[in-house]
This record gives C-alpha cells, sequence and structure tokens, in this order.
C-alpha cells in the first residue's frame, strides 16, 4: 500500500501547488429550468476549466424569492455563498450593509466601463467600486401575438395605441379568441400595468411615479387614467385568469386560443420550444405606444467578501467569464434577452433579439430606458411588495374605482418606504 | 366485533348497497388528483400542451420518469432527484430515530414518574407543536451559525428534532398514560430502575405508538421544505427542494409531464409507509394516542 | 397515581437505603426531561422572545435594534391585507375543522359496518396526509381551474352549464382552499375517529339494540359522546394545521386572485422574507402566536383538570 500512499499524497501536493489560487466557491442562483440552466452550465464549466470548484446552489420559485429568502438566513447564520444572484437596488441595500466585496480589478482589466451601459452598470456598483457583474438585459414591454388569429379576425398589424388595441379586441373578441391572454398573479399584474404605465404616461412620468415614487405623480390623472386603461384590459381577457402560469398564457397564444399576450422576452422560450420561428409563426412587438422605450430586468451576480485570496480570485474569474463574448452570445441566446455587453454582435441572433437591441439603443438616445418595477429593478422590496398589492387587488376587485386605487398606491408606497 | 346491527330486509339490503356506493364515491375523488398526477407523468408533453390534462394517454410513455430520476436539471446539475433522495434519507433517518427516542423518554418520565410541575413542563413543551415555522426562520439560521452547524445535515437534523419532540412526547405521553400503573408501581417496589422499568415493561408494548410517532415523523420531515431550503448546503439539499427547482421555474419552459413524474418520486417514500403501514397507524391510535 | 404517592413512597426507600442511586433515581425523571424542556425554552420560548422584540424595532431587511415602539403593530392594524388575512383565517379555520370532522366521523361510521375492502378503502382516505402540498399544488390548480379541470371536463361530458370557478372568483377562492385542506386532512381524522369507535365496548351497542333505538339514535347518543376526546383531539390537530397552513396558500392560489386567500403565515413570510420588513412581519408573527395560546389555553386548562379529576 505504501507506494499507493505516497502517489496519491503526491498528487495531492502537487495538485495544492498548480491551483495555488484555486478554490470552491458556492454560487446562489434560480436558474433551474432546462434552457437557461443549460446555457449557464457552460459557465460552470468555464470556470471549472480555470481550477475552481462551482458548487451549485439552485432556489427556484417566486422569480428569485425564494432564493432571497435562503440568502437571507445564510447571511443571518453568517454562512453566506460567495456569489449570489441578486438584481436592480437589493444589490446595494446588501452592500451598503457591508456584505459585499470588491471586484474592481477584474472591471479595470477588462474595462467594463467601455461596453456596459451606464444606466445598467449602475446597479452593480455600491460607492462606485463593481460589487456585482450584470449577465443579460430582458425587455418587458414586448406584445407577443398570433399572426394566424389576428387574420381570422382580419387585422393586419398589431396595434400602435390602446384604442386600437380595444377596437381590435372587439373584432377578435368576435372571431371567437381571447383577445390578451394572462395569468392573474400579481407580478404579472404589474408587469402589465407598468407597461400601461408606460404607454400612457410616457418614460419621464414613469420614473416619477416608479423610481422617485413622486406621492403627486401616483394620484397624477396620468396614474388614473393609466388605472382605467388597464382595468379596461381586464374584458380583453378570459375569465379564467386567477393563478395562471405566465407560459400557460403563452401556450394560450401559441395554440391559437388567445391574440396576444403582454410578456417579457423571456416569453420566447416557450414559442422555440412549440417550434415556431418569430415574424412568422408569432410576432413580437413594442406594446402600444412603447415603441421608443425600454423597460429593462437585468440579472446579475453580487459578490459576497470573502477573505480567501483562492476565493476572490474564482470570484473575479467568474465575473471575467460571465462578460466573455462567447458565454454573453450563448447564454442570451437560450434565456431570450440580450446581451449586456453593446460590443457583441446579433448576427446570430433571432429578430425579435435584433428589434430588442434597436429598441434599447433608440431608448438610450431618446431617454426611454426604464427600470421595470414589477421584476424588482426600480424600487426597494418593501415598496415594490405594496404595489403589488394595491395594483392586484384593484384588478380584482370590480367595484374599485381608479381614482381609490391612485390614492391607496401613495398611502401603501408612503407606509412600506 | 359485532355492532352492526344488520337485519335481512329489502330495505337494509338497499341500505347496504347505498354506503357501498357512497364510500367508493369518496374513493373515487379522493383518488383523483393522484390519478392525474400518474396519467400526466406518462404522457408526452405534445399532448399536455394541447391541453388534455385529464384525459388518459394516448401514447404511453416512461421517458418523463426516467428522466425526472436520473437527467432532469435541479439548477446548474443535470442528474435527476436520485442525488437529493439520497440526502433526504441522511436527514430523515436520524431525525426521526432521536425525536421518537426522546419523544419515547419524556412521555414514560411526564408520566410514570410524575413530579411537582410534570404537567407544567408537558404544557410549555406542547407549545412547540403550534409555533408556524416561517416564524423561526431567523432565529434559528442565527443559532446554527452560532453552532457551527450552518448548511450541514446535522444542522438540519438538529432543527427537526428540535420541532419533533413536541409531537413525539405528546402521542408518547398519551399513549403511557393508558398504561396501567400497577406493573410499574410493582418493578419500583422490586428496585427496578429507572431505565429498567422503561426497556422491560414500557418499551415492550410500545410498538404502535412508536410506529404512529415514526410514520408522523417520517412524513413532516421527508416533506419538509422550508428548513431544507433555508439550512441545506449547496450539498445536503433534500428531494423536496430539488423538485421545486424542477417544478417551479419562473421563466423557463416547463415540462408537466416530468414535473409530475418528479413530483410522484418525491412522494413514494411518504405513500409506501401509508400503504404499508397505514393499518398498524390505525391500530396504534386505537391503543391510546387518541384518549386525551 | 398521584405525585403525592410516588414522592412518599421514594422518601420511604430512601430512608431505607440512602444511597447515592436513590437520590439519582430520584432526580431521573427530571434529568431526562430537562434537556428537552431547555430545548423548548431556547428554540420556542426564546425565539418568541426575539420576535416580540424584533417586532418593536424598525428592522428591515436584516435584524437592528432600532426601536419604534408600537409602531409596527399600529402600521399592522391599518394595513388592509392584514384584515383580509385574519378573517380569512377564521373563515378558512372554521370550515376546515367542521367539515373534516363531520367528513371525518361519517366515513369513520361508514367505514366501521363490517365493509369488505376496508383496508383499502381506508388506504385511499388516508394517502392525502403523505403527500405534501409542494407534490399536489399544481394538480389541485389544474383540476380547480375552470378552463382546465373539473369545470372543462363535466363541460365536455354535456353540461354546457356547469359552473366551478371558485378558484378564479375573489369572494369564493377561500373555499377552494378549504376543498384541498379537506381532501388532505380528513382521511387523518377518519383514521382518529376509526380508532375511537374501535375501542368503544360492544356491549353498548347490544343494550342500546336490546332497546329497539334504531342505529342512528345509537352513533347520536351514546357513540358520539364517547368520542369526545377524540374531537377534542382532532380539533387540537386540525387547528395547528389551519394555523400552520402555508403551502397550501402558496402551491394552489398564491394568495390571489388579488390577495383574497391570503393567510396569517403567508403575509408574515412575504413582509419578513420577500418586503425586507421583518419588524411588521415579526409584528404579525407575534400576534399569530396570541392567537395560538387563545386555543391553545382552554385546551390545556380542561387537560389539567381532567387530571385532578381522574
Amino acid at each position: 500500500m505504501k507506494p499507493l500512499y505516497t502517489l496519491a499524497a503526491g498528487a495531492a501536493l502537487a495538485a495544492a501547488v498548480t491551483q495555488a489560487n484555486a478554490a470552491e466557491i458556492e454560487v446562489l442562483h434560480w436558474w433551474t429550468s432546462g434552457g437557461e440552466a443549460k446555457a449557464a452550465n457552460l459557465l460552470k464549466q468555464k470556470l471549472e476549466a480555470k481550477g475552481h470548484t462551482w458548487k451549485d446552489f439552485a432556489v427556484a420559485g417566486g422569480g428569485g424569492d425564494s432564493a432571497m429568502t435562503v440568502l437571507k438566513s445564510r447571511a443571518i447564520s453568517g454562512n453566506p455563498p460567495a456569489v449570489a444572484q441578486i438584481k436592480g437596488p437589493l444589490i446595494q441595500e446588501w452592500g451598503e450593509m457591508g456584505f459585499l466585496g470588491n471586484i474592481d480589478k477584474v472591471a479595470r482589466e477588462e474595462n467594463w466601463d467601455s461596453f456596459l451601459p451606464p444606466e445598467l452598470s449602475a446597479y452593480d456598483k455600491v460607492d462606485g467600486h463593481y460589487a456585482a457583474v450584470p449577465v443579460n438585459i430582458h425587455r418587458i414591454n414586448w406584445l407577443w401575438a398570433n399572426p394566424e388569429v389576428l387574420e381570422k379576425s382580419g387585422i393586419d398589424s398589431l396595434p400602435k395605441t390602446w384604442d386600437e388595441f380595444f377596437a381590435d379586441a372587439k373584432k377578435i373578441r368576435d372571431a371567437g379568441f381571447v383577445p390578451l391572454a394572462h395569468g392573474g398573479q400579481p407580478w404579472q399584474d404589474a408587469t402589465v400595468f407598468e407597461v400601461v404605465l408606460m404607454g400612457v404616461g410616457g418614460a419621464d412620468f414613469y420614473r416619477k411615479a416608479f423610481v422617485d415614487l413622486d406621492p403627486e405623480a401616483l394620484t397624477s390623472d396620468t396614474m388614473v387614467k393609466a388605472l382605467k386603461t388597464f382595468k379596461k384590459l381586464r374584458g380583453a381577457m378570459d375569465p379564467d385568469i386567477a393563478g395562471r402560469d405566465w407560459n400557460i398564457a403563452t401556450s394560450m397564444v401559441i395554440s391559437g386560443k388567445a391574440a396576444m399576450q403582454i410578456m417579457g422576452d423571456w416569453a420566447k422560450g416557450e414559442f422555440t420550444a412549440a417550434g415556431m420561428t418569430p415574424s412568422e409563426d408569432y410576432l413580437c412587438e413594442a406594446a402600444p405606444m412603447t415603441e421608443h422605450m425600454f423597460s429593462y430586468n437585468v440579472d446579475s451576480f453580487a459578490m459576497f467578501k470573502v477573505d480567501d485570496k483562492g476565493k476572490q480570485q474564482a470570484q473575479m474569474d467568474l465575473a471575467g467569464l460571465i462578460l466573455s463574448k462567447d458565454f454573453q452570445t450563448t447564454f442570451n441566446k437560450a434565456k431570450g434577452s440580450i446581451p449586456v455587453r453593446m460590443d457583441v454582435p446579433l448576427d446570430d441572433f433571432d429578430a425579435c433579439a435584433k428589434s430588442s437591441r434597436e429598441a434599447f439603443d433608440a431608448a438610450q438616445a431618446q431617454g426611454g430606458l426604464v427600470p421595470s418595477l414589477a421584476h424588482g429593478m426600480a424600487v426597494s422590496a418593501s415598496v415594490q411588495g405594496a404595489v403589488f398589492d394595491v395594483i392586484t387587488n384593484f384588478f380584482n376587485d370590480p367595484d374599485m374605482p381608479a381614482e381609490k386605487a391612485a390614492e391607496r398606491l401613495a398611502s401603501a408606497v408612503r407606509a412600506a418606504g | 366485533m359485532d355492532n352492526v346491527i344488520r337485519r335481512r330486509t329489502p330495505r337494509a339490503r338497499l341500505l347496504r348497497a347505498g354506503l357501498y356506493a357512497l364510500l367508493i364515491a369518496a374513493a373515487l375523488v379522493y383518488l383523483l388528483p393522484l390519478v392525474v398526477m400518474v396519467l400526466t407523468s406518462v404522457k408526452p408533453i405534445e399532448e399536455i400542451r394541447a391541453g388534455a390534462l385529464l384525459s388518459l394517454p394516448s401514447h404511453f410513455t416512461l421517458d418523463p420518469w426516467i428522466k425526472a430520476w436520473s437527467s432532469a436539471c435541479t439548477g446548474m446539475r443535470c442528474d435527476g432527484l436520485s442525488g437529493y433522495f439520497v440526502n433526504s434519507i441522511k436527514i430523515v433517518v436520524p431525525a426521526v430515530a432521536i425525536s421518537t427516542l426522546v419523544g419515547a423518554i419524556n412521555g414514560y418520565a411526564l408520566t410514570k414518574w410524575r413530579f411537582r410541575g410534570s404537567e407544567l413542563v408537558f404544557a410549555m413543551l406542547l407549545f412547540g407543536c403550534f409555533v408556524p415555522f416561517q416564524v423561526v426562520l431567523m432565529p434559528m439560521a442565527r443559532t446554527l451559525g452560532w453552532l457551527g452547524l450552518a448548511s450541514s445535515v446535522s444542522g438540519l437534523v438538529l432543527v427537526h428534532v428540535v420541532y419533533g419532540i413536541a409531537f413525539t412526547t405528546l402521542f408518547f405521553r398519551n399513549y403511557y398514560v393508558a398504561v396501567p400503573d400497577e406493573m410499574i408501581n410493582a418493578a419500583k417496589l422490586d428496585g427496578a430502575g429507572f431505565f429498567r422499568i422503561f426497556w422491560r415493561i414500557l418499551l415492550p408494548v410500545s410498538g404502535p405508538i412508536i410506529t404512529v410517532s415514526v410514520i408522523w415523523q417520517f412524513t413532516q420531515i421527508w416533506n419538509d421544505f422550508l428548513f431544507g431550503v433555508a439550512f441545506a448546503g449547496f450539498d445536503s439539499q433534500p428531494v423536496t427542494v430539488a423538485l421545486n427547482n424542477m417544478v417551479n421555474t419562473s421563466t423557463g419552459v416547463k415540462e408537466y409531464n416530468v414535473d409530475m413524474a418528479a413530483a410522484m418520486i418525491a412522494a413514494l417514500p411518504t405513500l409506501v409507509v401509508y400503504v404499508l403501514a397505514g393499518k398498524y397507524f390505525v391500530r396504534g391510535l386505537t391503543a391510546g394516542s387518541v384518549k386525551g | 397515581m398521584t405525585p403525592t404517592d410516588s414522592l412518599s413512597r421514594a422518601s420511604s426507600r430512601r430512608a431505607g437505603r440512602r444511597s447515592l442511586a436513590g437520590t439519582l433515581e430520584r432526580v431521573l425523571p427530571r434529568l431526562v426531561v430537562a434537556p428537552s424542556l431547555a430545548v423548548a425554552l431556547f428554540f420556542v420560548y426564546g425565539y418568541m422572545l426575539w420576535t416580540f422584540i424584533l417586532s418593536l424595532t424598525g428592522s428591515r431587511m436584516l435584524p437592528q435594534y432600532n426601536f419604534v415602539g408600537l409602531e409596527q403593530y399600529a402600521r399592522l392594524f391599518a394595513n388592509e391585507r392584514w384584515h383580509v388575512a385574519a378573517t380569512n383565517l377564521v373563515v378558512f379555520g372554521g370550515l376546515f375543522i367542521a367539515i373534516c370532522l363531520v367528513l371525518g366521523l361519517a366515513l369513520a361510521i361508514f367505514l366501521d359496518q363490517r365493509i369488505r375492502q376496508e383496508g383499502a378503502l381506508r388506504t385511499i382516505y388516508l394517502y392525502p396526509m403523505a403527500l405534501s402540498l409542494i407534490v399536489t399544488g399544481v394538480v389541485w390548480r389544474w383540476l380547480l381551474n375552470p378552463s382546465l379541470g373539473i369545470e372543462a371536463l363535466v363541460q365536455s361530458w354535456g353540461f354546457e352549464n356547469f359552473r366551478f370557478d371558485w378558484l378564479v372568483d375573489p369572494d369564493m377562492a377561500i373555499y377552494t382552499l378549504v376543498i384541498a385542506a379537506v381532501w388532505q386532512a380528513s382521511g387523518f381524522v377518519m383514521a382518529l375517529f376509526l380508532a375511537g369507535l374501535r375501542g368503544i365496548d360492544d356491549s353498548l351497542f347490544k343494550a342500546a339494540a336490546l332497546d329497539g333505538a334504531s342505529l342512528p339514535r345509537v352513533y347520536w347518543r351514546i357513540v358520539l359522546p364517547c368520542l369526545r376526546p377524540v374531537v377534542f383531539s382532532a380539533v387540537m390537530i386540525l387547528a395547528h394545521i389551519a394555523i400552520k397552513s402555508f403551502d397550501l396558500v402558496m402551491a394552489l392560489t398564491g394568495g390571489g386572485p388579488g390577495y383574497a386567500t391570503d393567510l396569517p403565515a403567508t403575509f408574515m413570510y412575504a413582509h419578513t422574507f420577500t418586503r425586507g420588513q421583518i419588524g411588521l412581519g415579526s409584528a404579525s408573527a407575534i400576534m399569530m402566536l396570541c392567537g395560538v395560546l387563545a386555543i391553545l389555553i382552554p385546551y390545556l386548562y380542561s387537560e389539567l383538570r381532567e387530571r385532578k379529576h381522574g
């Protein structure tokens, strides 16, 4: 046994020498479904090719809600993972409490500021230092449609305004289809509402109401008008929306039961899985009145403070890999989003992704770039929850007038803030 | 047992037929969700996407089961539920054993060796049954951190034992209350000690209640999600967490047949325990735990 | 045996042989219970105290100790969603317990009529208790969904006017929670009652039959009173299930439509963990615990009083 033992010890020693800077890092994330998990798996393989070990800690549910519960529990027990998927203002909150590390070194080396849109990289910086790395850009204000249903209803182009939308909805209804597919979950209600609000109020109003939380904007006539339009959409939906998952709603569009759906671009995954091609079998266009606007949802990975030099190196290596051009391409193709790096060409992306990038550029130039409240990019979790409560309750209560909802919105936001 | 009053009249026969009809109808209702799960798990996904949820499969396939067990993604790992199954067993076996043992000794001490304040102690323990687990999540996280048990199997075992003791103590206490005191008193007079009496007199008659306690604890701990997700490490997540990861995707494509197969796999151990030991469960309840 | 005569016996024994073993024997029962008590004091009562302290603070995403007095309770009672959640618990808990008791008793009595295949039927009624709602939630959502489940099925049989759309109706959705919860727990209650029925002396039935009493009358007048302790155990178990109901709501309705099916447990969880309002969440947790005490104290009172009489 002795030779074998020394051999093993020697091998271990050799490994320890070659991997002086290699480490195990635990990564908390909520990418668990087929396509995105497979794409993210590439990241794991690449990290391991650099000698590090990726310890996978996946927690699905509630668009990251469950993962955040786990992260809190881990942080309270003094044992946070090295890397965690966090997004939006939450990154700042964790940073302000002193949990996050600093990855400026890799950001400088690879010159992140040159290719990341400043509006987005701001989320990943705490006090001016990079503490997190962005992965992708989802666009929320999409209108997905089944052209066959539109044709059967005598409609030749997607509606550009809400008036057109309601006129078309009547035609679609008369032809025997559901005009707008929807799932009645609070986040979906809020998604549709924020898209309506962007269209009705414009980007500046949206920011005033949903980013600055200005009480005057929240109770203004524009808000009331947006609420009324939103409530009117209820008539364009089928009665059984409550609790429906978004993908079931999408499958109504796919199967030709419904004509349209308002949803972020992850919906593309469902169309692709059903073997459909964009622009032919399904359409993707900006939701009514939001053509030059772009409400974004950006996933990020935050780097928690670690003392171990090897782990710090692993965090930097991971950050570098996430922003590498080929990972940006493969991952975003699978996820339905567009690369967060502006210098990655979209040549072999589909038509929807290309139009998403065009819309992003246009919105950036014209000030139409807004953070999605429904997807946790605009405000703190407590305000977001309070807004969800009011919106979803208003949408489901046939008797609540829009004026009252606007007042409740303002008071709920005040109470939560 | 002859508590049925049977008269062979046509009316009685009709009543009996009605009774059976009622019981069978109820059984069908109870079975419905399980049937839907099983049917869905052996259908190809196209059939489900077409919207036929409650129909019989036109093509029977076991692929979803194989995929759920060995190749479905639960994160970046795509090797199905098999590994998590083992994690669950590592958590459940010690947790059930320890909590049952502690409950048995508590129940014994609280009924056969009453001391001043023993009723109060029981009352205080009982309150543990009613604490909503969401409430203890945060303080428990901190405690596990202090104890150095965060993200470990031992930590999870500790959590389950701590909140299981209330139930097992309740079961055993109510059972041992019904065991006659005379035998124990006689043994005490003979000089038999605390553990000797427990070992020689109580334990041999405890079969039914041990079954109840084990079934109850096994079901509770196996099905636990909240503690599992909050306190497990990357390598100790139980099967319910993996199932949730598989089933609960917010922005991904769903495969309902695989989801259902995974749900069935995750549920199999508890189902088997209920089917095989259900008889003893009812018997154990008969033997005393309801007299309280 | 009462505590006093165990004491006197122990003391007489001690007088006989004043050994260390004797003293040990006397404290041993306390000693073996002590760890459990210590665990309960720390993990149940200590945590409650900590939660109470947090409910007096302005804690947001993580615990902080900036005391704000009773402000969180004021905010809680001004919160409309909390009122919905609390009312829902009363409606849901009341119906759930009542239906489970009636259904469980009925099934137990029917099963107790020398039914063939009793074992199989019993297992069928009991199995839902074995499954977590994480497992069955998706199926229940399908079944209760009007366009996918039972309504669609019955309509496809030709009953076009059949409606079963409680899940999507804000006023009725809470009752779908009751349906799923009853499905899960009523078999267990049935088992409890069945066990109780088997424990009743057969001579009671015979005597009643000789008196010419009808079967329903026998059950109502004689059997039911004997089952009182079972009813009590069942209510306790059901009440704890109702108060802890969390998976049920998450899996079935997610609290919706709107927040029409929110329960205190989901309210507490959402505010403490998802929304970063630990102070408010803790206040709601304390209110829940007060509710638990309101149920538990009468139970323990009667339990302890019964001991004194018996």
